[in-house]
């Protein structure tokens, strides 16, 4: 199968791989996994004391056009706050990437890590 | 259409003898080889053609746990085949990531083939376990938390998946020696 040219420029220069201590303050966590190939991804927000997300990184196991959709996200949501960050739909990842249709589950995984790591934050919120 | 198990004469169930269902699978196959539609009319040939597709099929589901476990699952109306739901038991995708860390590591181990067969011990017993208990859960289904068994056998495909991993990193030494 043919990748577009945004994923594997994606792919073969990630950006913001890596991670942050999920214990520091204002790191949110967010983990999914897509049962129909294994694929599994982290993605970690720092978000600031006004809600605004200054920073990510992500880790992520599959194939190129899943390490391609969390590498795009991580450069989105710089700079969104967590409302705006929670608006990024999948069909926007694949669009951006050309995903082809079976590929397209690597795209709702990435939207779904966003919100992981959402909810993640605002547990914390509660909690703290 | 008649159902896997059906098609076999066998009853409704994760516990299966195996070497029954390849038995009537061998007996089933040559009572529909092409041959013996060699002077049959097209109907008839077609229609052999795809009873034996529908037989290899159901076959293939049957007689993998996994499968299987999949399928009787699908009979009680819960379709995991074409579902795109992720998963997001957060302990669970924690040790997923430290199995693919460990999976990186095993090449370069200072004895790469021993470090392969234990992960392949570790993810074998992980694997049974988790599927005797959806094996467990369907015996009976009118009891089961269909959703509760759904999630397993979610699980269970990404530690197919592992499995898949171990085995294309062996034959990947393989090809290096």
């Amino acid at each position: 199968m043919a990748y577009s040219e945004k994923v594997i420029d994606h792919y073969e220069n990630p950006r913001n791989v890596g991670g942050f201590d999920k214990d520091e303050h204002g790191i949110a966590t967010g983990m999914v996994g897509a049962p129909a190939c294994g694929d599994v991804m982290k993605l970690q927000l720092k978000i600031n004391d006004d809600g605004v997300i200054e920073d990510a990184r992500f880790k992520t196991y599959g194939c190129g056009s899943a390490i391609a959709s969390s590498s795009l996200i991580t450069e989105w949501v710089k700079g969104k706050t967590l409302e705006q960050a929670a608006e990024i739909k999948n069909t926007k990842i694949a669009e951006e990437l050309a995903l082809p249709p079976v590929k397209i589950h690597c795209s709702i995984l990435a939207e779904d890590a966003i919100k992981a790591a959402i909810a993640d934050y605002k547990k914390k919120q509660a909690a703290s | 259409m008649m159902n896997h198990f059906a098609l076999f004469d066998l009853p409704v169930s994760p516990n299966l003898d195996l070497d029954e269902l390849q038995s009537r699978y061998r007996r089933l196959q040559q009572a529909l080889h092409p041959d013996r539609f060699a002077n049959a009319g097209e109907r008839d040939k077609l229609l052999a053609m795809q009873k034996t597709s529908q037989l290899n099929d159901a076959y293939q589901t049957l007689k993998q746990p996994l499968s299987r476990a999949e399928y009787l699952l699908q009979l009680q109306g819960v379709d995991l085949q074409h579902e795109q739901q992720t998963i997001k038991d957060t302990e669970f995708l924690m040790a997923q990531m430290e199995w693919r860390e460990r999976l990186e590591t095993l090449s370069s181990a200072d004895d790469p083939w021993q470090a392969i067969s234990a992960a392949h011990n570790d993810l074998k017993q992980e694997t049974q376990a988790l599927q005797q208990a959806v094996d467990s859960a369907l015996e009976d289904t009118s009891q089961a938390d269909l959703e509760a068994v759904a999630e397993d056998i979610r699980k269970l495909k990404f530690l197919h998946k592992l499995a898949r991993e171990i085995d294309a990193i062996e034959e990947q030494l393989l090809d290096d020696v």
